[in-house]
């Protein structure tokens, strides 16, 4: 899409409603077009008012319709999704809406597309937007057809009286293009599950043809006319968080002999800029900077320690009953010790931004998960006013959390600003890899004991991890903004949800002990954000009070179980898999390649896995491979079935890779794994087959299904192995080496 | 600068590049392709794949200059190299390979998939009945992220299944 300079933020004042179908607003270049941009409305200034119908929705003269969402489409299909549960309230074939980028100057804000919230949080906004535009709409058809609204049904946007009179009258008959002028109340009646012919069907994806096909318009292929190409040049890896990167010098000269590049630098921030994307990406290459480089990072080997002997916070965040007694006094006791190590969001594509910032204004091209928190960020790092900064979304690669997408868009407007020029910036593989904000490290320390009946009657999670990091690198480099955290929140830590209340047990004791995270790296929210470490730590302990007692672990586990959802996932998991109940290690066996399977359960706040593990461990070289993965998932009401399973099979797999392979590796100077090499990942050869099982439940409210399996899968790998080798494992990713380490101690 | 002679799906192109500049990016930029995308730029994972004289090549380390006089197809230009290769009437719409990706909903973000449909087409013309060993060793050098490969495995099964001889068209 290309706009002219200074154009974009023109209309200005008060919300213009009446929208353009002829796209006139906006001009296409070859380049860069997308299925999302033919028809929007003139922009201005958001966020549009949440109050107002018109916000959420338009219907067009050709009886189809506009929905405006303010989630992002990241491959989940929410964007699909979405619109399933606006066609279900409108009465709408699937074939007749569609939606439209996100743009601060268009769509509303519904918060960021977090903690894979979009249908849970998402859902309810649109679907009763819809249901209150359809009353509205059959109170005109009423009118124009002199039928009570409540004889007359709708069938595909076309209204009818019921009694089957041939006068018909369609939406966009009645309404097309023109406002509702109408206040969202929120007070329409929406259709009940066993009316539902939409919602919970398996509608497919609406941008998988464009995506195999090469025409789907990624960020990474967005051009603005004139703008030049940008890389950011920075240490290969990151320091401590609190250090960033400090310059002692940069020579200019070192890059002259590069046509048309520049260095484009603010404070510690350094970047350059050139004409073609060979040349930005030699000049960042062949620039000669010297960075400070003070060794003060405890190191991977280190790291663990360094958590241990920190100073921490120290919060109970749930107790109840007795802990320390009740330990005393079970039949069996288990204290265990659990390390996970940071992990990296990794975007098998770079992150991209494309920035067009002048003297009083800024459009910024993006893949932010938040537009608008985004666009704050931006208008602090520009200083230019909120009304003044545009932000739209563009899906690039997938992001898993929050990767660099704001650090991107951070740097492209930097450069832009500093060049004069709109600047396409590109992360390189290693800046992505090197300055991510990883998933915290996590140390699980759990006591736990059960009576000889196999009742769970103590439980006491100590976890030590940091917060996240509140301030962007760019930032940070540019303006000098110190390292910052965010404050407190259940995600960041051990969690009532996630391991307080997966077991009734009557002693019960969760405490968090925070570390200063800018004394570590870089920190957010990672898919499944901390639930895999402390699944791995909470679920093998769960497990080895099963194997004292000598009981299945399935069997353990349902003793032990209250809630009829989390029976739910577990009875669906394990029937997929077939589970003969024996006790773990019941098998054991000399041989060099041994078998086992294991069971796990998680959550990520709210929804509810499941998830049974089948691996294969050679005993004599150390590799793990997964054979069979199987995931089941209770989202409540689950929009369309055909997504989550697709989501349910990614998350068993990333699992996988994220158990066997990934960890980020840094010495006392910096972070260390900058690539696929470095930092590996799991591939075709040993991806496990998958069997996701959906637990629909149209009976209760609608929550995330793109993490909770990840949780679950951890444990019931770490479970996996001990049942193949009688060995637990207290650190993953399980690389051969650290299992040989933990067969051979 | 030197003047450079690509020939790209069937079309002669002229391109102004220095000769070490990696062809991905006068595909993506000066030829305005979005098949071929920046992943790595280390030929390790395999997001900037196109065939060169039917051969997967990583476009991010190869310098245009080593390309002149040889046959680049890219992801938008599959359905008619196909359409050469099994002598069609017509050009399809999608090659088999695409098609099937729909048919198994096998994408989540599919920034990937650019690589793992030229990468498939590449095995599947060379072997049009891989077994599963085969396909996953032919896929190892191509990465997801999200978690597609079981997915993508039934669909290269599929597309096997849809390119055999007897299949309907």
């Amino acid at each position: 899409m290309s706009l002219p300079r200074r154009d974009f933020l023109k209309s200005g004042g008060s919300l213009i409603i009446g929208f353009s179908l002829s796209g006139s607003v906006f001009s296409h270049s070859a380049l860069g077009q997308s299925h999302l941009d033919p028809v929007s409305r003139p922009p201005v200034p958001g966020p549009p008012d949440a109050r107002q119908i018109d916000t959420w929705l338009a219907i067009h003269s050709d009886n189809t319709a506009t929905i405006f969402i303010g989630f992002a489409e990241l491959g989940q299909g929410n964007s699909t999704a979405l619109l399933q549960v606006a066609a279900e309230e409108l009465d709408l074939d699937m074939s007749q809406l569609k939606t439209v980028r996100l743009d601060t100057s268009i769509t509303p804000n519904q918060g960021g597309t977090y903690s894979s919230a979009s249908i849970q949080r998402g859902g309810p906004q649109v679907r009763t937007a819809a249901a209150e535009a359809r009353q509205a709409l059959l109170q005109m058809a009423s009118q124009n057809l002199g039928v009570p609204a409540d004889q007359l049904a709708v069938s595909k946007g076309v209204v009818a009286a019921k009694n089957g009179a041939s006068k018909s009258v369609t939406y966009g008959a009645l309404i097309g293009d023109k406002p509702f002028h109408l206040a969202f109340t929120g007070t329409a009646p929406v259709k009940k599950p066993d009316e539902f012919k939409i919602v919970g069907t398996r509608a497919v994806r609406n941008d998988i043809p464009d995506k195999v096909s090469g025409k789907y318009s990624y960020m990474q292929h967005q051009r603005l006319p004139g703008m030049l190409h940008g890389r950011v040049v920075r240490p290969r890896g990151q320091a401590q968080y609190a250090v960033g990167a400090k310059v002692r010098s940069v020579d200019e000269a070192s890059i002259k002999s590069i046509p048309g590049a520049r260095v484009i630098r603010k404070g510690d921030f350094v970047g350059v800029v050139a004409p073609t994307e060979w040349d930005a990406v030699r000049a960042a290459r062949d620039l000669d900077v010297t960075w400070d480089n003070t060794p003060t990072l405890p190191g991977d080997d280190g790291l663990f320690r360094a958590m241990r002997t920190s100073k921490t916070t120290d919060k109970v965040i749930l107790e109840r009953g007795d802990v320390a007694a009740a330990l005393a006094t079970g039949a069996r006791a288990v204290s265990q010790k659990y390390n996970a190590p940071y992990q990296a969001h990794a975007p098998f594509g770079p992150n991209c931004a494309l920035a067009d910032v002048e003297t009083d204004s800024a459009l910024v091209k993006c893949s932010t998960q938040d537009v608008y928190g985004t666009r704050t960020s931006l208008a602090r790092v520009l200083n230019l006013p909120l009304d003044k900064v545009r932000v739209q979304y563009y899906e690039g690669s997938g992001t898993y959390g929050h990767s660099c997408y704001d650090d991107a868009a951070q740097a492209a407007a930097l450069l832009s600003q500093g060049a004069g020029k709109p600047v396409r910036l590109q992360f390189m593989r290693w800046d992505e890899h090197g300055w991510d904000n990883y998933g915290p490290a996590h140390i699980g320390e759990v006591r736990a004991a059960a009576d000889a009946n196999g009742k769970i009657v103590a439980y006491d999670y100590h976890g030590w991890q940091h917060n996240w990091s509140l301030v962007e690198t760019s930032e940070q480099l540019a303006l000098g903004r110190p390292a910052a955290e965010w404050p407190s929140s259940a995600a960041q830590g051990v969690s009532a949800a996630n391991v307080g209340n997966v077991y009734a047990t009557p002693n019960l004791r969760i405490t968090n002990h925070t570390l200063p995270g800018t004394a570590f790296l870089k920190g957010a929210w990672l898919r499944s954000p901390l639930d895999l470490s402390v699944s791995f730590a909470s679920e093998q302990t769960i497990d080895q009070l099963a194997y004292l007692l000598n009981l299945d672990p399935v069997e353990f586990r349902r003793r032990n179980i209250t809630d009829p959802r989390w029976m739910g996932v577990l009875d669906a998991a394990t029937k997929a898999a077939n589970w003969t109940p024996r006790p773990a290690w019941a098998n054991k066996s000399t041989d060099k390649i041994v078998t086992g399977r294991g069971v796990g359960l998680g959550t990520h706040l709210v929804s509810y896995g499941g998830a049974v593990a089948e691996i294969e461990v050679n005993k004599e070289t150390g590799k793990v491979v997964a054979k069979h993965m199987y995931g089941a998932i209770d989202a409540g009401l689950t929009v369309n079935p055909a997504f989550v399973e697709n989501q349910i099979s990614g998350q068993l797999v990333q699992t996988c890779s994220r158990m066997f392979y990934e960890e980020v590796t840094f010495n006392a100077r910096g972070v260390k794994s900058l690539d696929w090499s470095t930092y590996p990942i799991l591939r075709f050869e040993e991806c496990p087959e998958v069997t996701p099982v959906v637990v629909q439940r149209v009976d209760q409210r609608s929550s995330g299904a793109g993490e909770e399996v990840m949780a679950a899968a951890a444990g019931a790998i770490a479970n996996a192995f001990f049942d193949a080798t009688g060995v637990r494992m207290r650190e993953y990713p399980l690389t051969p080496e650290r299992v040989l380490a933990a067969l051979n101690a | 600068m030197a003047t450079i002679q690509l020939k790209v799906n069937d079309q002669q192109r002229t391109v102004d590049a220095a000769p070490d500049t990696p062809l991905l990016y006068i595909l993506a930029n000066d030829l305005e392709l979005q098949g071929p995308r920046f992943g790595c730029g280390l030929a390790q994972c395999g997001s900037c794949s196109v065939l060169v004289d039917g051969v997967e090549t990583r476009s991010c380390i190869t310098p245009v200059s080593a390309i002149a006089n040889k046959s680049i197809t890219t992801l938008e230009g599959l359905p008619a190299w196909y359409a050469a290769q099994q002598k069609l009437a017509s050009v399809p719409a999608l090659h088999p390979v695409q098609q099937a990706m729909i048919d198994e909903q096998a994408v989540q973000c599919g920034y990937c998939f650019n690589g793992m449909i030229v990468k498939a087409s590449e095995l599947l013309a060379k072997n049009p009945r891989p077994d599963e060993a085969q396909i996953r060793s032919a896929m190892n050098g191509h990465l997801c992220r999200c978690g597609t490969y079981p997915r993508v495995i039934k669909a290269i099964q599929r597309a096997s299944a849809a390119m055999s001889p007897g299949a309907g068209r």
